[in-house]
């Protein structure tokens, strides 16, 4: 297979990025275009979106190798299989409703002449996060990484005349430039021992070969390093708090589920292709010897919601509780994984599509409450719940389902977590998640409390919401309830996308 | 299939919320009445089913003797290479054991939205999770399948939440977040129960096997795969660990003690229907869970911990009924006289004879009928006086003398006076107990409960509404007549089971003994 036909080949499987793309310098040209009329940027941003949504609609159920490195190799640098285009559909539902966010949002709105600007960059990230969903070879990862990264420090940092939005994003910078620095030196020292960077290749290089363990175990964790960082697992987590406050809203919204999704798609993807060797008729994954995984991700994994969902007993501020809560939902995915089986790639799946619905509404709620009063301290959301009844029982639904209680979606995400970590035996890790699970509804339930127990002070005026904003809460809030209770077409949608090239 | 009055009794109380829900603010009468229509009408259907029963069919291990069975699929996930189908059943119907429960939820339900009359904040939303709070009750008692069980129960936290977050006394935020949590807590112990028991064992449906919630299949020792986490061929002791975290979730509702600490608290500050709806209807829940799931999941283990549930029994008795003595405030000691009570039903538990469970399931139901007018008649003090302090009242028997005999035959009922119901299950709970070499001696110590129960209401009934009166409260009236409507068809029953108790022991009796039978002879 020559180079030119391997590439040209290898085209139609990447369809959705391509749109991606072509939307991120249509959006650039509309920028330059339309110097007075920028409201309309975010329109075509969501026009773009649409129309990859069904290009990836069309690839559902697909799987496909592309972009060989080396003749004969039967997976290249991009795989697309049901796995990433599950995800994928997930991060552009996510955009949608954020550009959507982004319409409503004072911040963002305060800064309306750079809106071209907002949405390239927003849609870098995009492309960033797709190919991140389908790398297979670190070459690709490391690239799509520092495009969704690079992004994502300018976007946290967006309204820059403010001291708080600059701080993190300098922060942010700092972090990540050292984390892929370190992660870059794990994938050197996986390429001095393989001589290759691709998954496929290492996974099966080494089952062949005797290696170093040590070097291996070290160039892991460095890598791990940077997948850390990107789903703020601890002890990666530190910028995450501080980026989520002083990023705007719906960044801090993107962030935590769309960049999340392809952090996680990256992990599965490191661990499944590169240092599984099979799986057995349930589904249960053949590690390589050597090096013990397992042991990594389930400290990591106790470590990331304990941390997460401590922390956030604290915190007065919604968006840095919220931050920490996406921490503590973090570590509960990453229990799944500890799992290593087909169920947990079920797990991490449908919880995402759960996660999203209820996080996204809750940044939004959050967002409706910060245009009405400027601010995010649960102080000023006493009585609430009285004031604006909408607002109240929809972030209610939203916290509800977050704190995992039935009937809400957010107990069926948990439930497969679960579910994953008995059928594997981890009783231990089960009974520490689920304690942690109990504990994670102090804190939602705290915000309960102030919105409906508490009085209403003067500070809390009613909030009666743009139509716009309404709907997509209820948008948001409906399925959430809904598929609490008939969850089959979700669960099984997921069941067919547990499939990844390779095993 | 016939009628479906399982759903209907389960669901009307939601079409009631639905209808509030389109109601306008302001019509608080109205939504009074459409609660009170649709909790009468789950009474009727109650009542209904209690003509319909059957005295013969036993149910307990058998799906084709549960009565008003209802049937279908809930959720089906077709298989993939390496999960099998998955599938959940909205599986209900009811048998001895949970006839009884169905009635006292329904009956309580009515008594309570009665006395909710009086709530004036945000009656809509009162209303609302009140209903809601009545479906989730009645689904926990009616449902067969695990899982929905598991999701009935936890539904009931949610309003159970701000009944007592927004509506109840000074404490109310500390109360709810408590009970909260607390039952939480219980019940991510009968979730992880849940998920190693679906995985342990297997139910033919149409010749393919599928794992299951069903929890009739369940009891088959057939059902169970060797290598199932949970089979009992395995020769580890997880069996043992999941009897013991599903007990502790249990045991948190009943509350057992040491899990009972937020009883008081929920108690004192939750208005008093709730109250009523807590004390009347689901701490009969934690009990009844052991009853339906964790006795006839795990036979072998309950016959070898059965003197421990005893134990536990008996502390509860002697424990709650000291405390109980020590209390100043009357409403606190009612909920510690609810502890102590729900100590005979442990006990009667743990006897594992026919006489014993017979007097604990009907202790449960008395229980339901006693301790709902022990706190209606605190909710009548406190409406008028708004203190519940024993000591600051005295002689109320002259100002008030209907709701003094009332208070007599509550009093009465519940310290265990002949002629009364609570008599009646207290002795056979003693009577099954001291026939079990097992728990003859605990019972000879749980004796002991009699005599301090009485000894504390008797204290109570003279502090409270005899001796000198105290001007102070010249200005109470005695029972309004909406009062009468809540105390009197209570009393009747308590009375008329004292004197005929076989009128509901006969709704059990095949069942208990079937069920008897099974706990001591299965082999697993």
């Amino acid at each position: 297979m020559n180079n030119l036909s391997n590439f040209i080949g290898s085209l139609s499987i990447i369809k959705p990025e391509i749109a991606i793309a072509i939307s991120l310098v249509v959006v650039l040209i509309f920028d330059l275009i339309f110097k007075e009329k920028k409201t309309i940027i975010p329109y075509i941003g969501i026009a773009g979106l649409v129309v990859t949504f069904f290009l990836l609609i069309a690839q559902f159920g697909q799987t496909h190798a592309g972009f060989f490195t080396s003749p004969g190799a039967k997976i290249g640098m991009f795989a697309l299989d049901p796995f990433s285009t599950f995800l994928k559909l997930i991060i552009v539902i996510t955009s949608i409703i954020v550009i959507i966010m982004s319409i409503s949002s004072d911040e963002i709105k305060s800064v309306t002449q750079r809106s071209g600007e907002y949405y390239t960059l927003m849609f870098g990230m995009i492309l960033g996060m797709m190919f991140l969903t389908s790398a297979t070879d670190f070459l690709l990862i490391y690239v799509s990484v520092e495009l969704m990264s690079l992004s994502s420090y300018v976007l946290a940092g967006f309204l820059k005349q403010q001291k708080r939005p600059a701080e993190s994003s300098l922060k942010y910078v700092i972090y990540g430039s050292v984390s892929s620095g370190i992660m870059l030196f794990g994938i050197s020292l996986i390429y001095g021992l393989y001589g290759t960077t691709n998954l496929a290749a290492i996974a099966s290089a080494g089952n062949i070969q005797g290696f170093n363990y040590i070097t291996m175990t070290v160039a892991s964790i460095l890598v791990f390093v940077g997948i850390g960082y990107k789903i703020s697992a601890v002890p990666f987590h530190f910028w995450t708090p501080d980026v989520y406050e002083g990023a705007p809203l719906p960044i801090t919204a993107y962030l935590s589920v769309a960049s999340k999704a392809a952090g996680f798609a990256f992990l599965v993807r490191v661990i499944q292709l590169g240092f599984a060797t099979g799986s057995d008729s349930h589904g249960f994954w053949e590690m390589i010897s050597g090096v013990d995984w397992r042991t990594f991700i389930i400290l990591i994994a106790i470590l990331t919601m304990s941390v997460g969902n401590l922390v956030a007993l604290w915190q007065d501020n919604l968006k840095r509780l919220l931050a920490y809560s996406s921490i503590a939902h973090a570590g509960y995915l990453i229990a799944a994984l500890a799992a290593f089986s087909n169920e947990s790639i079920l797990a991490i799946l449908v919880y995402f599509v759960f996660y999203m619905l209820m996080n996204l509404g809750a940044f939004y709620t959050v967002m409706v409450v910060r245009n009405k009063i400027g601010s995010e301290d649960i102080n000023d959301y006493d009585g609430l719940g009285r004031t604006s009844p909408l607002l109240g029982v929809v972030f209610g639904i939203f916290l509800f389902s977050l704190a995992g209680v039935p009937p809400f979606a957010g107990f069926i995400g948990k439930l497969y977590i679960f579910v994953a970590l008995v059928d594997a035996k981890l009783i231990a890790l089960a009974v520490i998640g689920l304690l942690n699970a109990t504990l994670s509804v102090y804190y939602y339930m705290r915000i309960m409390k102030h919105m409906y127990f508490n009085k209403p002070n003067e500070m809390t005026p009613s909030i009666e919401a743009p139509v716009l904003d309404k709907t997509m809460l209820i948008i948001l809030a409906v399925p959430t309830l809904l598929f609490g209770i008939f969850f089959q077409t979700i669960v099984h949608l997921a069941q067919q996308s547990v499939h990844l090239l390779g095993l | 299939m016939s009628f479906p009055i399982l759903t209907l009794i389960t669901f009307v109380p939601v079409v009631g919320m639905v209808a509030i829900l389109f109601l306008k603010k302001g019509q608080d009468n109205a939504v009074r009445y459409t609660a009170l229509t649709a909790t009468a009408i789950q009474l009727v259907l109650a009542i209904i089913m209690l003509f319909a029963f059957d005295f013969t069919k036993a149910g307990i291990l058998d799906a084709s003797t549960f009565q008003f069975v209802e049937k279908a699929r809930w959720i089906t996930i077709p298989n993939v290479s390496w999960i099998g189908t998955i599938k959940i059943d909205y599986f209900v119907g009811v048998d001895g054991l949970s006839i009884l429960m169905v009635f006292l939820s329904a009956f309580v339900s009515f008594i309570a939205t009665l006395s909710s009359w009086n709530i004036k904040k945000m009656v809509k939303g009162y209303f609302m999770l009140f209903l809601l709070l009545d479906a989730a009750m009645m689904g926990v008692f009616v449902s067969l399948d695990f899982f929905l069980f598991y999701v009935f129960w936890e539904i009931m936290l949610l309003p159970m939440y701000f009944l007592i977050g927004i509506w109840g006394g000074p404490r109310k935020e500390y109360a709810a977040i408590k009970f909260f949590i607390y039952t939480l807590f219980g019940s991510i112990f009968i979730l992880l129960t849940m998920i190693a028991l679906y995985f342990s064992a297997t139910e033919t449906v149409n010749g393919i096997q599928l794992h299951t919630f069903n929890l009739i299949e369940l009891t088959k020792a057939s059902a169970y795969s060797a290598t199932g986490i949970l089979s009992p061929q395995n020769p580890n002791n997880w069996r043992m660990i999941a009897y013991i975290f599903l007990f502790i979730g249990f045991a948190i509702k009943i509350p057992m003690f040491p899990f009972h600490t937020w009883l008081p608290d929920a108690h004192v500050e939750a208005p008093t229907p709730i109250s009523v709806i807590l004390a009347g209807v689901l701490l009969k829940m934690g009990t009844y869970g052991i009853l339906r799931i964790s006795y006839p999941i795990f036979p072998e283990i309950t016959r070898e911990l059965a003197w421990y549930i005893g134990l536990f029994g008996v502390i509860n008795i002697i424990y709650g009924a000291l405390v109980a003595l020590a209390q100043k405030d009357f409403k606190k000691l009612i909920a510690y006289s609810s502890i102590s009570h729900m100590g005979y039903v442990l006990l009667g538990m743990a006897t594992l004879s026919v006489t014993g469970i017979t007097g604990a399931i009907f202790q449960m139901f008395n229980h339901g009928t006693i301790t709902a007018m022990l706190f209606l008649i605190v909710g009548v003090i406190y409406d008028r006086a708004h203190t519940r302090g024993i000591y600051e009242f005295g002689g109320l028997a002259n100002k008030m003398p209907v709701y003094t005999g009332i208070v007599t035959i509550a009093f009465f009922a519940a310290i265990g006076l002949p002629g009364l119901s609570g008599f009646i299950s207290e002795s056979l709970v003693f009577i099954g107990g001291f026939g079990s070499t097992v728990t003859r001696t605990l019972t000879i110590v749980g004796l002991l409960g009699i005599l301090l129960g009485a000894a504390y209401m008797l204290w109570t009934l003279q502090r409270i509404y005899f001796g000198k009166f105290n001007e102070k409260w010249s200005f109470m009236e005695d029972l309004t007549p909406r009062e009468y409507l809540m105390f009197v068809p209570l009393a009747i029953v308590v009375i008329y089971l004292g004197v005929q108790p076989g009128l509901a022991i006969d709704f059990m009796n095949t069942s208990v003994k079937t069920f008897v039978h099974f706990l001591n002879t299965a082999a697993f």
